[in-house]
């Protein structure tokens, strides 16, 4: 029916003005970051005349900053993963009265400000010498992966049949050696899903960085941009180039967890 | 089986015994190890936000400021640091702040969050794909998008502004992030703009949820339309609805970095949150006691809306 496609046409090309609205921002922000340096700002809506100038600058200046958030994140994202899955695996096979408490906690615990959190640790890391340190800030920051790591994992893990890990134990597997040799690799790409947007957390934390560093010597990205917003207006396509930077593994998430967000569901470990 | 029967058993009794008992050490040492797969997330739920919750309460109580660091002596001061921070002249006006900085974020977000969920429900090509690519605003770090939109923003040269002068809307440059009468709009604006995603995401899938069923056997009904957005969509996405708006809130009354990105509570202090007044008190003054005080009374806030909605939802759901 030409009519219905002509509707449906007009769908898309609205769908896409939507987008187009929603994403200019990020658009401007890497417009801005290939312009010349100097006051960018006046730059028009295509960069006629890139340069790469303010990405060598923000490599020089942020690069290691970059490698220290790097270094975080992944610490954040084993250290997240390692504590939740035996606990997400508990929490959604084990029968016991304290699973309703535990999944209330987890709850109410993302009612707590990060300043509260921030508060207490800053005067706890000062006595255990773990301010403006990359230990430190890895904890810190699995205040937000570990409590989403469980409930991404329990819900995937709840629609896990009994009998696949009963089927080990009656060939006399102990209870660690079937959460490790069965339910972990089945778990694969919600243990993916639940990695990658840990990461992303932890990547993106600026509280934690901007509260548990006192010095320069440990300097998340997150607080470098800040710093540039303070002292380096003057030159935003640093700036900018900085911001693109950071903002690569979001989009990169953007691409690759669509598959494991789809593939959460149970895969063909059992049908 | 370590302690299986060494006399001959004369009956079987003992030995059904002696299994069952090992059966109950197996399981008891099965206990054990259950408990194992728990305790490194208990030790890590109570060490990251037990502690903090209990250590705030104490700080709030002490005067524990930047000589607490040297000497180790935080007094204990009873009530003072919520006296100090409620009677301060900026509290009503963060207090105030917070609250339009809330609603108007969620009110704005989960409208145009719905309006763009009920059109990408409509089947059309690229439907999905244009779906994904819209979460992205919400997963940049909020310092990026506060450093972008600070670019956007500007007064001067921003985007925004020569945009607008442009098409003829303003003569003269809007100060978006400097005048105290428009900055904390402009910060409500970004926000509403990262919101966005999660509210399309979440109410999506709510909608996904509604049996088409429903509408067709609305439609014989005659609710088409406005009708069948009134009498089936709303009802049934009640729950949905309800789940994003606490999120929404709970989220939003503690945001902090994207003000402090944006205009670190300025200008003149127009867009100063409880949030903002907690970590200044506590990490720019070094006054601990009362940046706790602050972030309880923001905890307590988050709390009472979450029973009083929960308590509303039940009475609905009841009746």
């Amino acid at each position: 029916m030409p009519d219905s496609t002509l509707r449906r046409g007009v769908f898309t090309a609205i769908g896409v003005l939507i987008l187009c609205v929603m994403l200019f921002p990020v658009y401007w922000m890497i417009n801005a970051s290939l312009q010349p340096s100097g006051n960018t700002l006046t730059a028009g809506f295509l960069p006629l005349d890139p340069t790469f100038a303010g990405y060598r600058r923000a490599l020089s200046e942020q690069g290691q900053n970059l490698v220290t958030s790097m270094i975080i994140a992944l610490g954040t994202v084993v250290l997240s993963l390692l504590v939740s899955a035996p606990c997400a695996y508990a929490l959604s096979q084990f029968r016991s009265r304290w699973v309703g408490a535990g999944l209330l906690a987890i709850l109410v615990s993302q009612m707590i400000p990060g300043i509260v959190i921030a508060n207490a640790l800053y005067t706890a890391y000062e006595n255990l010498g773990l301010l403006n340190s990359v230990p430190g800030l890895i904890v810190a920051n699995c205040s937000s992966g570990i409590p989403f790591a469980i409930l991404i994992l329990r819900s995937f893990l709840q629609s896990l049949p009994a009998s696949l890990v009963e089927a080990a134990r009656v060939d006399g597997a102990g209870l660690v050696r079937a959460f490790v040799s069965i339910v972990l690799p089945i778990s694969k790409n919600s243990l993916i899903t639940a990695g990658l947007f840990t990461f992303l957390f932890s990547w993106s934390d600026f509280l934690f960085a901007l509260t548990l560093t006192t010095k320069g010597d440990v300097r998340p990205v997150t607080l470098g941009i800040y710093q540039y917003l303070g002292t380096q207006v003057q030159n935003w396509n640093a700036v900018m180039a900085t911001a693109v930077l950071s903002a690569i593994p979001a989009i990169v998430l953007l691409i690759a967890a669509q598959k494991y967000i789809a593939a959460g569901a149970i895969g063909g470990a059992v049908k | 089986m370590v302690h299986a029967p060494t006399r001959p058993s004369r009956s079987e009794a003992p030995a059904t015994q002696a299994v069952r008992r090992a059966g109950g050490r197996r399981r008891r040492s099965e206990d054990l190890t259950k408990l194992l797969f728990v305790l490194p997330a208990a030790i890590a739920m109570l060490a990251l936000f037990g502690y903090p919750v209990v250590k705030n309460l104490v700080m709030s109580l002490q005067d524990y400021g930047l000589r607490t660091f040297f000497t180790g002596a935080a007094p204990f001061v009873g009530l003072d640091n919520y006296v100090t921070v409620v009677t301060d002249r900026l509290f009503s006006k963060a207090l105030v702040n917070t609250a339009l900085f809330t609603i108007g974020s969620i009110a704005f977000q989960f409208a145009i969050g719905l309006g763009l969920a009920l059109f990408f429900r409509r089947k059309f090509p690229l439907s999905s794909l244009l779906r994904s690519l819209l979460l992205l605003p919400w997963l940049l770090p909020l310092i990026v998008s506060s450093a972008t939109w600070r670019s956007i923003l500007e007064q001067d040269n921003g985007i925004l502004n020569r945009s607008l002068a442009g098409l003829g809307i303003i003569n003269e440059p809007v100060p978006w992030l400097n005048s105290p009468s428009v900055a904390l709009i402009a910060v409500i604006g970004v926000n509403i703009w990262i919101g966005i995603p999660f509210n399309v995401t979440l109410l999506y899938s709510g909608l996904s949820e509604i049996p088409d069923e429903l509408y067709e056997a609305g439609s014989l009904d005659g609710a088409t339309g406005w009708k069948a957005f009134l009498h089936i969509t709303m009802p049934n996405l009640r729950a949905v609805a309800g789940v994003v708006l606490v999120l929404g809130v709970v989220y939003t009354i503690k945001v902090l970095d994207i003000i402090l990105g944006l205009t670190g509570g300025g200008p003149a202090n127009a867009t100063q949150t409880l949030a903002t007044q907690s970590y200044e008190r506590s990490f720019v003054d070094f006054k601990f006691g009362e940046g706790a005080a602050l972030s309880n009374i923001l905890i307590v806030l988050s709390l009472l809306f979450a029973i009083v909605y929960l308590r509303g939802t039940r009475r609905a759901v009841d009746e």
